[in-house]
């Protein structure tokens, strides 16, 4: 009887075809993509059946479709933990193509747009004598703004949130540290609005001096510090302590194990998040609409006079509401987008460069 | 070259929390000699107040004495840059600098004090130190390759001719071969034998037999209790603390008993 029992249930575990109890039945590897397929083309039938105008609609009927279908069909042939596993698998996925997408769509609509008056004479003539209703007309006095604005920003800001995170991960202790760490988490928080209005206040109307590239530039490196601050705070905490115990026991002093040790094992990381900063201040409107006025002729010298810069110029020609203006403001985008994309480049092949090696 | 170390009323905290208390000891020039001791008694904490880097530690703070032949490192106006140029250390886990190649690895306590030296002379300092560490056969071709790219036994090697580039007078190891295997163990352990004849040479073990076959002296530390500080319980030479230890404590530690 006893013995009856156990032969039963042993086959009861068994799955039914003759694999080892380890094994179990799989869906086949194209299976996901063929899930996929089939639910868009659900999707897509559902959608035009129901006469939902929307593709967005489509697209999101699609998307549930997928993932109920991977679950169904895998809880039938795996087993419900599999089925739970590849339901998050397809979660994953589902939110991947619903980030890109509009990241795609925005790219796609600003290059389609933006390529139209995109060329030599764009880039190489500013607005003057242009009258707006008419073609023609460039953004070369909004790209040496940027160039200077931007420039000046990082060459204050920079160098002061550098030292500033050395400071708070290598010696700040105590009341101070914490204090600027207040601070800095505050100045995160500040609306760009508000650093120019502050600037404007400060620098223009108790100071005196007038509009400037450099005024904007003062605004711009009160929102780049605390972000070039946090990263490089970041950056710093992940260098072992190890490597410091390893120099300062060599009898290095603390200042040269910073310089010459900790620094250039971080340099990838901290520079990554510094051209970040950078690219996030290049698309900062408000405080040039405050500080740097705008300007349709160019001005190279940032420290006197009102300059442009691409953000104002594509705010400037959108509101100037004619299709020649649009053109414009459309390749004036794509500058900057590209711009920023070099910057984001240049980042990442310097981090490779100056990661730590490992190989052999 | 060498020097003696004698400490006497040492004790050492971590914020309130002391770690060590009252030790003493002398540590002859030109020998090697073994801190044993359950886990958590202090023997690191001990070891890294002879050249002060327990005060690196946040909140970290020491008591005592510390003489380095007739200086004491805990004296007012000492420098401790100074301190740790004089007393190098090789620590449990291999650490080369992940940014520097073999030879800038070894060169680094050099260069990074500043203190310039030509070429020439710095390639002979190089090759002296990992012969010294018995690694210059194996790097000797690629010493422009990351230092990161060598095994665990070789990075430690690597560490050790670091450490010894800088012509320290002592030489402080933390279980310089706990990460390591058999062959790389017995390579280190030569290794000391042959650095004893020029440095003074304190080394922290949990392997009864390395401190047995490396040592001329042996201290046995141990806790009172749990959350109490750690003391030296004796210190002798190595065969008498193995054979026949005056302390009841250190012959249960040493047979397995207890710890
Ligand atoms: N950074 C630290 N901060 C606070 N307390 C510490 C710190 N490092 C060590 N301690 C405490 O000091 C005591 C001694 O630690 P230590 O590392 O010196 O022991 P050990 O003998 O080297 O142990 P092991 O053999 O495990 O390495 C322990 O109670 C430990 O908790
Ligand atoms: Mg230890």
């Amino acid at each position: 009887m006893g013995h009856e029992m156990s032969e039963t249930l042993t086959q009861d575990a068994l799955p039914a075809s003759s694999l080892s109890p380890l094994a179990h039945r799989r869906i086949p590897r194209w299976a996901p993509a063929g899930i996929a397929v089939a639910a868009i083309a659900l999707g897509c039938g559902v959608g035009a059946a129901a006469g939902l105008a929307s593709h967005l609609q489509w697209g999101l009927i699609s998307l549930l479709l997928f993932v109920g279908l991977t679950y169904g069909i895998t809880a039938g042939v795996e087993g419900r933990r599999q089925a739970r596993d590849r339901v998050a698998t397809s979660l994953v996925w589902a939110c991947f193509v619903v980030a890109v997408v509009p990241l795609y769509s925005l790219l796609q609509t600003t290059i389609s747009k933006g390529v139209k008056v995109l060329d030599g004479n764009f880039l190489t003539h500013s607005m003057g004598g242009v009258i707006t209703t008419q073609p023609g007309g460039g953004v070369y006095h909004a790209v040496i703004g940027t160039l200077e604005q931007v420039g000046l920003a990082s060459l204050i800001a920079v160098p002061v949130g550098l030292l500033t995170a050395i400071y708070l991960v290598e010696y700040g202790r105590g009341k101070l540290a914490k204090v600027v760490t207040f601070f800095v988490d505050v100045m995160t928080g500040v609306p760009s609005i508000v650093a120019g209005l502050f600037i404007l206040a400060f620098w223009i109307i108790i100071l005196g001096f007038g509009y400037s590239g450099f005024a904007g530039a003062l605004a711009l490196a009160i929102l780049m510090m605390p972000v070039v601050v946090r990263s490089t705070e970041e950056m710093l905490k992940l260098v072992p302590n190890e490597l410091r115990e390893a120099s300062l026991a060599l009898g290095v002093p603390k200042w040269r194990t910073i310089l010459k040790v900790v620094l250039p094992t971080s340099i990838g990381g901290i520079l990554t998040g510094v051209m970040l900063a950078v690219a996030r201040i290049a698309g900062e409107t408000a405080p040039v609409l405050l500080l740097v006025f705008g300007n349709q002729l160019i001005n190279n010298n940032p420290f006197s006079g009102a300059q442009s810069s691409l953000p104002y110029y594509v705010y400037e020609q959108y509101t100037n509401g004619n299709d020649a203006s649009f053109d414009r403001a459309w390749a004036a985008a794509l500058v900057l987008i590209a711009f920023v994309m070099i910057l984001n480049l240049v980042a990442r092949g310097i981090a490779r460069w100056k990661a730590p090696k490992t190989g052999r | 070259m060498a020097k003696r170390i004698d400490v006497s009323g040492l004790s050492a905290y971590y914020g309130n929390h002391r770690a060590i208390e009252d030790i003493s000891m002398t540590v002859e020039p030109r020998s090697v000699t073994a801190f044993i001791g359950p886990s958590g008694c202090g023997k690191s904490t001990f070891l890294r107040t002879l050249n002060r880097m327990h005060e690196v530690t946040p909140g970290g703070r020491v008591e005592g004495k510390v003489m380095l032949d007739d200086e004491n490192l805990y004296g007012p106006g000492v420098d401790p840059v100074a301190v740790r140029r004089t007393v190098g250390m090789v620590f449990q886990r291999p650490n080369p600098f992940p940014t520097m190649s073999i030879y800038d690895n070894v060169a680094a306590g050099l260069r990074l004090n500043g203190t310039a030296r030509r070429k020439s002379e710095l390639d002979g300092i190089v090759e002296k130190s990992l012969k010294g560490a018995n690694l210059w056969n194996e790097v000797k071709d690629r010493l422009n390759k990351p230092g990161a790219g060598l095994s665990g036994g070789q990075q430690q090697r690597l560490c050790i001719a670091r450490a010894i580039a800088v012509e320290p007078q002592v030489l402080l190891m933390d279980e310089p071969c706990s990460a390591l295997d058999p062959i790389s163990t017995l390579a280190i352990e030569d290794l000391i034998g042959q650095l004893k004849e020029r440095f003074t040479i304190v080394i922290v073990t949990h392997n009864m037999q390395q401190a047995a076959r490396v040592s001329d002296r042996t201290a046995f530390f141990n806790l009172a209790g749990v959350g109490q500080p750690g003391r030296l319980i004796e210190i002798d030479e190595t065969q008498r603390i193995f054979s026949n230890p005056s302390v009841q404590a250190t012959e249960d530690y040493i047979s397995g008993r207890f710890g």
